[in-house]
């Protein structure tokens, strides 16, 4: 049986916060590593829902744009806001998911029951959530013994099971098999159907056409161009975005 | 000395009450002690791992520095609040089991606290994007290291106990070594070897070497099996 075969939908949807954490509106962020200037007065403004890719070649500050936008690390300057309040540091009404999932040294259950238990959630809800990411029949597996695509999932169901409203996925299927990604993409869809917002950072232009609603594309710490995603991939306004889509090197 | 050792042997074979109650009350005064002190050490290694303050680099090198502290350094400090004339005479727990636990947790719990620090903060540099994401607080960080870091912080509570188990300055000062009360392997061997009582002290000392190896094949056993599970 295929690892998405073995997915389930999950009822639980998140609870909407007192506001709403969308629109996200980025201004003139600038992030600096002292002579290096890695993000360059970055601009961009998010709607709620959906799904938004951010793409671009390596070193063009994706991650470290993800890591901003929760709140992990503090730009040099300009501002972040969600739905309309400045961030400054992570919100338990977001969550990211690495692209090398952390796993505690513990049981594939435990691993759930300690984000249950430490946001006061239903611990009832355990079973559900790894029936939902095809785990249920590694309950009792030490984490660290799972496969990539299976850390990445039990990674997943652990950020969905603080029921964000913004999920952050930092190239979540990078160096996985086909089906695993198939089973990743497939539970991150799931997601977005139940009103959950996606930001993922990702290389996979595959991915990217199969999932996105829009595109934010960076190139050398700059956003190049922020398109819908059915006028990006066909027609791309930037010279970058058009050499990337092409296959060609971009740097 | 051959006779002494057959004598050690037949001493210890035989069950002997004497020997018993010794190897009894050290075992009793440096568990508890092992126990105090990785309730102090604990936090306080785990809060130095975690926390990001002025004066942490003094703070690393104090806690380094105590872990060399003098048993018979320490045993003076004690006696000194102990002692009827101290501050803390009046509580009367000079030359009692009470005061060789005192003595030996303020000896280990430095040894807890600086070896435990290590292991959380290398846990920590690991886990600290996937906390702060998580938006745990510190309690919750500190009692998710510990428990994650349990195998590896069972070495540390070894090296404690093997510390408290095997130290002399500290508790012939503020224990006394008084016979059926305070008398532990450490004091009984160093009595029995000024005396010439060669046997007792070689029988303590096989038992001590024993309970060294035991509690070392434990531990081993305990993280053989984690590593097993990938649970280190």
């Amino acid at each position: 049986m295929s690892d998405a075969a073995l997915i389930t939908p999950l009822r639980a949807a998140h609870a909407p916060g007192p506001t709403p954490l969308l629109p996200l509106a980025v201004r003139d962020l600038t992030l600096r590593f002292g002579d290096t200037t890695v993000l360059d007065s970055v601009s961009f403004d998010l709607s709620p829902g959906g799904c938004t890719m951010i793409m671009g070649p390596n070193g063009a500050g994706k991650s470290l744009l993800l890591k901003l936008l929760h709140g992990l690390m503090a730009p040099t300057s300009g501002r972040i806001d969600w739905g309309g309040h400045s961030a400054h540091a992570a919100t338990p009404r977001q969550a990211l998911v690495f692209q090398k999932p952390v796993l505690l040294r513990r049981s594939v259950a435990a691993n759930i029951d300690f984000v249950l238990k430490a946001r006061r959630k239903d611990r009832a809800r355990r079973d559900a959530l790894l029936e939902h990411v095809g785990l249920a029949h590694k309950t009792r597996q030490p984490a660290r013994l799972l496969s990539g695509g299976e850390a990445q999932r039990l990674a997943l169901a652990r950020a969905l099971a603080t029921d964000p409203e913004v999920l952050l996925l930092d190239e979540p299927t990078a160096s996985l098999d086909p089906a695993s990604i198939l089973a990743i993409e497939t539970i991150v869809a799931e997601a977005r159907a139940r009103g959950t917002r996606i930001i993922c950072v990702t290389h996979d232009l595959g991915q990217a056409r199969r999932m996105a609603d829009e595109v934010v594309f960076l190139h050398r710490g700059r956003v190049a161009e922020q398109a819908r995603a059915v006028d990006f991939f066909p027609q791309p306004r930037s010279a970058a975005a058009r050499n990337y889509l092409d296959g060609r090197i971009v740097v | 000395m051959g006779e002494a050792l057959g004598l050690a042997i037949g001493l210890v074979l035989s069950g002997d009450a004497d020997l018993a109650e010794i190897v009894g009350l050290s075992l009793r005064v440096s568990l508890t002690a092992t126990g105090l002190a990785c309730l102090i050490g604990l936090p306080i290694g785990a809060l130095v791992a975690i926390g990001r303050f002025p004066g942490r680099s003094a703070v690393l090198v104090l806690m380094n520095a105590l872990m060399g502290l003098p048993p018979v350094v320490v045993g003076l400090l004690v006696y000194l609040q102990l002692s009827r004339s101290g501050p803390l005479g009046f509580l009367g727990l000079l030359y009692t089991p009470t005061a060789m636990i005192v003595a030996q947790t303020i000896l280990i719990a430095p040894i807890v606290a600086a070896l435990s620090r290590q292991v959380l903060e290398d846990l920590h540099v690991e886990y600290a994007e996937q906390f702060r994401s998580l938006c745990l607080t510190t309690t919750q960080t500190v009692q998710a290291l510990i428990w994650d870091a349990r195998y590896s912080l069972l070495t540390v509570g070894l090296a404690g106990f093997g510390r408290a188990v095997a130290e002399v300055g500290a508790v012939i000062i503020v224990g006394g070594n008084i016979d059926h009360l305070t008398r532990v392997m450490t004091t009984a061997i160093a009595l029995e070897t000024s005396k010439g009582e060669l046997a007792l002290a070689l029988a303590l000392g096989m038992i001590l070497l024993v309970i060294a190896l035991v509690v070392n094949g434990a531990v081993q056993t305990i993280r053989m099996s984690a590593v097993r599970q990938a649970h280190v």
